[in-house]
C-alpha cells in the first residue's frame, strides 16, 4: 500500500518539505498547530542579504501548498501520538475546533466587521495590534478561513451573541464545534516545528515590558512591515512619533551563561540587526543607528559585504566588543539610556528613542512534550538532538529533524535542509509497489482564438516595496482606461493566496482572456500566476508581467513621480504584448531517470546515497584517484566518532552500492544537453546519459603567503596542525593561532566561515594534551556561530587567550619569534613569543568552478562560488533547469552543513528524475511552410540542432524545427531573411507591440 | 537641453542582464528612469529591425544587454548578437545617424553595479548627445492607411 508522509510545522521549512515530497508523487500531510501555515517567516519584514520581501518570496510557496494536489493542509491541527515503526506509523492528530466550517469559509471577513468583542491582543502581532474574537490570522493567512477564539466569543461563553453566524451568508459559523481525534498511516515524518522568540522579560536589566520604548527585534519586523501594527511607519511606541536615534543590542538571551539565558549563538541576529538597520533608514533618511555586539558574526554567503554595505554606505555605528550592562528610562522624554562599555573597556551611556534588543531563538513552546509525543530525543540545549554524521536524522528511525528545531539557522539553510530531510523521509515511502498521487487536474482551456482581447490587469502594491514609490492606485486607474482592458484593479499582494484565487475567479466573472500582472519580476513569479491562469480555465501562456518593482519602484525610490510614469509606460507595454499572445503547448519530453554527481567529496557521496536509496542509478564522477576529498584531510572526531572512519564507511558504502557508479581519476570535459537529457562527456571518452546533475566540486583551502609560510618550520596551516597534533607531533609549547588569513582582507572579502571553529577545536586539543601550553587566538571576530559556542566557552574556560586585533586588511606581525599585533582591547600593542603559529587560512572556491560553470551554463557569483537561483528560497537549485549545487561549491561550510544541503540537492533532483516525462517550455520556434524557401540560414545559427532542413521533393527545401530541442533562445528567427521564423512567446509582433506602446504612447 | 529627457529602449536577455537588472533592484541601487526594458530570451533575438523601429518611432537611444562572451545561456547567442549589432551600426552611419546612439554591453547575473553603471553612463551619452535628429513627419492619409 502506498503510504503518505507526513510533516510537522507549517514554516518555511515544513512548506519546503512538504512541497519536495509532492513534487515527487508523495501524498503529505502537512500539520500545523495554527491557523496558517508561514511560522516565524511570514512575520518578517524583509530578508538579508538580498533584501527581499518576505511576503513576497514566501506566498508563492505557501499557495503552491495550499493548491497543491499532493498535499492534505491540515492547519490548526496538533499532532497527539505516534504509534508503529519508521514505514509504518500510526499517528493521532487533533483538530482543534475552529468554530468555522474551512469548507464553506470564503474569507470575506464580514464577520471579523461586525463582531463586538473587540481589543483583544493580536498574537500574530507579538500584541502590538489588536484582533476581535472571530478574526483571520493576517491579511496573507494560508488558508484564508476565520476562526473564533472562544474564550473570547460572548456566544461561546454565554449564549449571548451569535452576530457572526447571522452575519455568515455562507452559514460557516458553528458554535457547538468540539476537537476531534483523526488518525493517520504514514511512512515517514518530518518535524520542522521551528522555534519559539525567548522570552525578553527575563533579561530584566534591558527593561524590556517595563520601558516603552524598548521593543525586540521580532516586534521591530511588524513595525517596519507594510502590513505590520503601524502600517509600516516605524514609530517610538510611548509616543507615536519617529525615532531620531536607535540602538540594537545584541545578544539578548545568547552567548551567556546567566540564569534562563542561552549558552549557544542564536547565529542570525548579527544580520537579522544589521538588515533592520539599514531598511530603517529607507524608512527614516536621517536616522542615527548604532549596533552593539561583541563579534559580528556574518560568516554567510555575502553577509560580510552586507555589513560592509550598513557601515560604509548606511553609516550605521558598529559597535565592536560592546557590552551593554544595563538600560535606564528617563521618566520624563521615556528615551532609553544604554549603559555598555565599549571595545577598550571603558564605561559609556549613550541616549536613545529606541532600542531593539535581538532576541535568542529558542527551543519551540512544549518542546519536551513533543519529543515525547514523538519519541525523540533533545539535546542539551532544548533543540532535537542530530549528530554530525547524519545531521537530518533524530533519534527514532523514520523521524527526520529540519529547519530551526535542529539548531538556530537562517532561512537558506533551512530550506535546504527541508529538502534533504525530504530525501529522508521519501526513502520509507518510495519502495516497491509505491505508486506516485495523480497529477493536478484543471478546468478546460477556454478557446480564445478569434476572440477580441479582454485584459485583465493586477497592479501590485507589494506591501509598500511598490506602494511606497509608485502611487499605485493611479496606475491601476490608468491600466482600466487603456484600450482592451476588460478589469484592472490594485492588490496588496498579488502573490497573496486570496488575490491568486481572485485572478482565477475575475477570468471567470469577466470573461478575461488575458492576464497582465504589474508586480516583480517574472523570473520568480510568471510560474506563480501562470498557475492561476490554469486554475481560471485560461492557457497560462496568456499571461504576461510588468516589472514595476525590481526594475522601477526598487532603483528608482527617488524619483516618485518619474517612477509612476515609468511603471504606467511598462504596464501598457505589457497589454499591449499581451493583446497578441497566443495560448502555446509544450511539448511532452522523455526524461533520462538517473543522475549524476560531479565530486566525490562528503557532499557528493551523500547525494549519491541518497538518490541510490531511492532507487536512481547514480553516476559519481571525482577527478581524484581516490574518493572523499576535502574531508580525508581532517583527523579529528565528531560527536565521539573520527571523521577518517565516517567517510572509510561513506566510501565503502558508496563503493558497494550497485545503483551508484564510481568514476575516479576523471574529469568532466563536457555537459551538453537540458533538463532531463544531459550528456556528461568524460576525460576517459566515456558518455554518460542523465536527467540531473549536481555539482558538487567542493572547495580547497587557501595557500598563505603570509608570516613566511612554506619556508618557516614553525608556521602551519589548522590542517597540518592537526594532522601533527594526531600523530603526536606537535610540540609547540607557546602557540598563536592567526585568524583570518586569506579571509576578509582586500583580495579575499569574505568570511571562510569554518576556521574560528576549526582554530579553536585544535587549540582547545593542544591545551589537553598539554595544559602548560601557552595558547593565543589572534582574531577580529570569534565566529563560532550556534551551538559552537561551546568551543569558544571551553577554550575561554581551559584558559587559551583570546586577542582581538582590528580589523582592516593588516594581519598581527611576526619576525620568527615573536608575534606583535594591536590588541583592541588593552588599547596597546603587545608581543607574544611563540615556537609554533597556526594559520587559520580561509577557504577558496575551486578553480575547476568557472570551467563546469560554463558547461552547464550557470553563474558564478564574484567571490568566485557557484551562484545558485535564489539565495533565500532555492538555495540549492540553478537558473539553469535540471542542475544543482551543494556543499563547499556553494559556500565554505561544515561537514554536518555540506551532508544536509547534499541530501537537500538530492531530493531536488529526484523532483526531476522521479518522472518519465516532462512538459517542456512552450516558447520554441516554429516555421510558416508558406514563407520558407529553405535557405538554411537558420540550420547555421542554431547551436542545438534543432533545425534541419527538409528536402521536399520538386527541388524544394524548407526548414523544419524539432520542438523537443528548441530550446527558444530565437536566435534563428532574428537571422530569418524572409521572416518565416517566429518564436512562440517572443513573435515579432508581440516585441514590436512593446516598442510601438512605449514610443506611441496610448 | 538641461531639461531632455530622452527616451531609451533597452533589450535585455532573460539570463544575464534581465537577471542583472533585477539584482540592481534586490540592491537598490538607484539610477535615471528614462529607460523601458523589453526581455527576450538571448540577445540574439534582437531582430535589427527592432532597433530601426525603434529609431524611427523616436527613442533617443537603443540598449542591448547580454551575456558576456562565453557565458551565453544559449551557447553563442550573444556573439551573434555581436555580430549584427556591428554591422547595424555601419548601416546607421552610413545613413547619417550616430551609431552612439545604439550600444551594446554584457552584464551578467551578478553585475547589478554593472547595470547601474551602464544605464547611467547611457543616459549621459544620450543627454549629450541631444534628443534624437528622426522627426516625426506628419503622414498623408493614404500613406498612414498603407502602413
Amino acid at each position: 500500500m502506498t503510504k503518505s508522509a507526513l510533516v510537522i510545522g507549517g514554516g518555511i521549512a515544513g512548506i519546503q518539505a512538504s512541497l519536495d515530497l509532492a513534487d515527487r508523487g508523495v501524498h503529505v500531510y502537512l500539520v500545523e498547530k495554527d491557523a496558517t501555515i508561514g511560522g516565524a517567516m511570514s512575520r518578517l519584514d524583509k530578508t538579508f542579504p538580498t533584501n527581499d520581501c518576505s511576503a513576497c518570496i514566501l506566498s508563492p510557496k505557501m499557495a503552491d501548498c495550499a493548491g497543491h494536489p499532493n498535499i492534505s493542509l491540515l492547519t490548526y491541527h496538533e499532532v497527539m501520538k505516534v504509534d508503529g515503526v519508521a514505514g509504518d506509523f500510526k499517528v493521532t492528530v487533533k483538530k482543534k475546533a475552529r468554530y468555522v466550517i474551512a469548507e464553506e469559509c470564503t474569507g470575506c471577513a464580514d464577520c471579523v466587521a461586525k463582531c463586538p468583542s473587540k481589543n483583544i491582543p493580536d498574537q500574530y502581532e507579538f500584541g502590538l495590534s489588536t484582533r476581535r474574537a472571530i478574526h483571520i490570522p493576517h491579511a496573507q493567512a494560508v488558508p484564508r478561513v476565520a476562526i473564533i477564539d472562544p474564550d473570547n466569543c460572548r456566544m461561546i461563553q454565554s449564549g449571548k451573541c451569535g452576530i457572526c453566524a447571522k452575519v455568515c451568508q455562507k452559514g460557516a459559523i458553528n458554535y457547538d464545534d468540539k476537537d476531534e481525534e483523526i488518525v493517520i498511516n504514514v511512512g515517514s515524518i518530518i518535524a520542522a516545528n521551528g522555534f519559539a522568540v525567548w522570552d525578553a522579560n527575563i533579561a530584566s536589566e534591558y527593561g524590556y515590558g517595563r520601558f516603552d520604548n524598548v521593543i525586540t527585534s521580532m516586534e521591530f519586523e511588524r513595525y517596519m512591515c507594510a502590513s505590520g501594527c503601524t502600517g509600516g511607519h516605524i514609530t517610538m511606541p510611548s509616543s507615536g512619533e519617529e525615532p531620531k536615534r536607535i540602538a540594537f543590542v545584541q545578544c539578548c538571551g545568547s552567548r551567556s551563561q546567566k540564569d534562563g539565558w542561552k549558552k549557544y549563538c542564536s547565529s542570525i541576529c548579527c544580520m537579522q540587526a544589521t538588515k533592520e538597520a539599514m531598511l530603517t533608514k529607507e524608512h527614516i533618511a536621517e536616522v542615527q543607528e548604532d549596533i552593539y555586539f561583541m563579534d559580528i558574526r556574518s560568516y554567510g554567503k555575502e553577509f560580510e559585504d552586507y555589513i560592509h554595505r550598513a557601515e560604509n554606505q548606511y553609516g550605521i555605528g558598529m559597535h565592536r566588543g560592546a557590552r551593554v550592562s544595563n538600560l535606564e528610562e528617563d521618566p520624563e522624554t521615556k528615551q532609553i539610556i544604554v549603559n555598555y562599555t565599549d571595545e577598550e573597556n571603558n564605561g559609556r551611556s549613550e541616549v536613545y528613542d529606541l532600542v531593539v534588543l535581538s532576541v535568542a531563538l529558542a527551543p519551540p513552546k512544549g518542546v519536551k512534550e513533543f519529543a515525547d509525543t514523538l519519541g525523540i530525543e533533545l539535546n542539551e540545549h532544548g533543540f532535537c538532538k542530530t549528530t554530525v554524521f547524519d545531521p537530518l536524522a533524530t533519534s527514532r528511525e523514520g523521524v527526520f529533524v529540519t529547519g530551526a528545531f535542529a539548531a538556530p539557522k537562517d532561512i537558506p539553510t533551512s530550506v535546504a535542509e527541508a529538502s534533504g530531510a525530504s530525501a529522508k523521509a521519501a526513502k520509507y515511502i518510495v519502495g516497491e509497489g509505491f505508486v506516485p498521487a495523480a497529477p493536478k487536474k484543471y478546468p478546460a482551456e477556454k478557446d480564445v482564438s478569434g476572440l477580441d482581447p479582454r485584459v485583465g490587469v493586477w497592479v501590485c502594491h507589494c506591501g509598500t516595496n511598490i506602494a511606497g514609490t509608485i502611487d499605485v492606485k493611479a496606475v491601476a486607474e490608468y491600466a482600466s482606461k487603456l484600450p482592451g482592458v476588460a478589469y484592472a484593479t490594485d492588490v496588496v499582494y498579488a502573490c497573496a493566496q486570496d488575490a491568486l484565487a481572485e485572478i482565477s475567479e475575475a477570468i471567470k466573472e469577466h470573461d478575461l482572456n488575458r492576464v497582465v500582472v504589474a508586480s516583480c519580476t517574472p523570473r520568480t513569479h510568471e510560474p506563480l500566476f501562470r498557475e492561476s491562469a490554469r486554475d481560471g480555465g485560461l492557457n497560462p501562456y496568456l499571461v504576461n508581467m510588468a516589472n514595476i518593482r525590481d526594475q522601477c519602484s526598487w532603483i528608482h525610490m527617488q524619483a516618485a513621480g518619474a517612477a509612476t510614469e515609468k511603471a504606467k509606460d511598462l504596464i501598457r507595454m505589457a497589454i499591449a504584448k499581451s493583446k497578441l499572445l497566443e495560448p502555446l503547448q509544450g511539448a511532452d519530453v522523455p526524461v533520462i531517470q538517473t543522475a549524476a554527481v560531479v565530486g566525490g567529496g562528503i557532499t557528493g557521496m551523500t547525494a549519491a546515497l541518497d538518490l541510490a536509496a531511492q532507487g536512481f542509478t547514480t553516476y559519481l564522477v571525482e577527478k581524484e584517484k581516490e574518493l572523499g576529498g576535502f574531508a580525508r584531510n581532517f583527523k579529528h572526531k565528531e560527536d565521539g566518532v573520527s571523521v577518517s572512519d565516517f567517510l572509510q564507511k561513506t566510501i565503502d558504502a558508496v563503493n558497494s552500492n550497485d545503483l551508484i557508479k564510481v568514476y575516479t581519476g576523471v574529469s568532466v570535459v563536457d555537459i551538453p544537453g537540458y533538463v532531463g537529457n544531459f550528456k556528461l562527456k568524460l576525460s576517459n571518452g566515456a558518455e554518460i546519459e542523465t536527467g540531473a546533475v549536481l555539482l558538487a566540486i567542493g572547495a580547497e583551502q587557501y595557500q598563505p603567503t603570509e608570516f613566511n609560510y612554506g619556508k618557516d618550520p614553525k608556521v602551519m596551516t589548522i590542517l597540518e596542525a592537526e594532522n601533527k597534533i594526531d600523530a603526536g607531533a606537535f610540540n609547540g609549547k607557546n602557540v598563536a593561532f592567526i585568524s583570518c588569513v586569506g579571509s576578509r582582507n582586500d583580495d579575499v572579502a569574505y568570511c571562510s566561515r569554518v576556521c574560528c571553529s576549526g582554530s579553536l577545536r585544535n587549540a582547545i586539543q593542544i591545551k589537553m594534551n598539554n595544559p602548560m601550553a601557552n595558547v593565543t587566538y589572534f582574531h577580529k571576530d570569534v565566529r563560532t556561530y550556534g551551538f559552537r559556542e561551546s568551543l569558544y566557552f571551553l577554550a575561554s574556560q581551559l584558559g587559551i587567550n583570546f586577542v582581538r586585533y582590528p580589523v582592516g586588511n593588516g594581519l598581527p606581525s611576526y619576525d620568527g619569534n615573536v608575534v606583535k599585533a594591536f590588541d583592541s582591547t588593552l588599547g596597546e600593542e603587545i608581543e607574544v613569543p611563540v615556537d609554533a603559529v597556526v594559520l587559520a587560512a580561509g577557504i577558496a572556491p575551486n578553480p575547476e568552478s568557472q570551467n563546469i560553470a560554463q558547461m552547464v551554463k550557470v553563474p558564478i557569483s564574484k567571490d568566485g562560488f557557484f551562484f545558485e537561483a535564489h539565495q533565500k528560497l532555492r538555495p540549492v537549485d540553478f537558473a539553469t533547469e535540471g542542475v544543482y549545487v551543494a556543499g563547499a561549491a556553494h559556500w565554505p561550510k561544515f561537514m554536518d552543513e555540506c551532508m544536509a544541503q547534499a541530501s537537500g540537492a538530492a531530493s531536488r533532483m529526484v523532483t526531476i528524475i522521479s518522472k518519465p516525462n516532462r512538459v517542456s517550455e512552450g516558447i520554441v520556434a516554429s516555421v510558416n511552410p508558406n514563407r520558407c524557401d529553405g535557405c538554411g540560414v537558420c540550420e547555421g545559427c542554431c547551436d542545438y540542432n534543432a533545425i534541419k532542413i527538409v528536402d521536399c521533393g520538386n527541388g524544394k527545401y524548407k526548414s523544419d524545427v524539432n520542438p523537443a530541442l528548441c530550446k527558444g533562445c530565437g536566435s534563428c528567427v532574428a537571422s530569418c531573411p524572409s521572416g518565416a521564423m517566429e518564436q512562440a512567446g517572443f513573435k515579432t509582433s508581440q516585441i514590436i507591440a512593446e516598442i510601438d506602446a512605449y514610443l506611441g504612447g496610448e | 537641453m538641461a531639461d531632455f529627457e530622452p527616451k531609451i529602449v533597452s533589450f535585455c536577455c532573460n539570463w544575464c542582464s534581465y537577471a542583472g537588472a533585477d539584482g540592481a533592484g534586490v540592491a537598490r541601487l538607484q539610477m535615471p528612469t528614462n529607460f523601458r526594458i523589453i526581455r527576450t530570451m538571448c540577445s540574439a533575438r534582437i531582430d535589427p529591425e527592432f532597433v530601426l523601429r525603434a529609431f524611427s518611432k523616436g527613442a533617443d537611444g537603443v540598449m542591448i544587454l547580454g551575456c558576456h562572451p562565453a557565458d551565453c545561456h544559449y551557447i553563442g547567442g550573444n556573439y551573434r548578437a555581436r555580430r549584427r549589432i556591428s554591422l547595424l551600426r555601419i548601416v546607421l552611419e552610413q545613413y547619417g545617424f550616430d551609431p552612439r546612439r545604439l550600444k551594446l554591453e554584457w552584464v551578467s547575473a551578478s553585475e547589478s553595479t554593472k547595470f547601474q553603471d551602464t544605464v547611467t553612463g547611457f543616459v549621459n551619452t544620450i543627454k549629450e548627445l541631444g534628443p534624437t535628429p528622426l522627426v516625426k513627419v506628419e503622414l498623408p492619409a493614404e500613406a498612414k492607411e498603407a502602413e
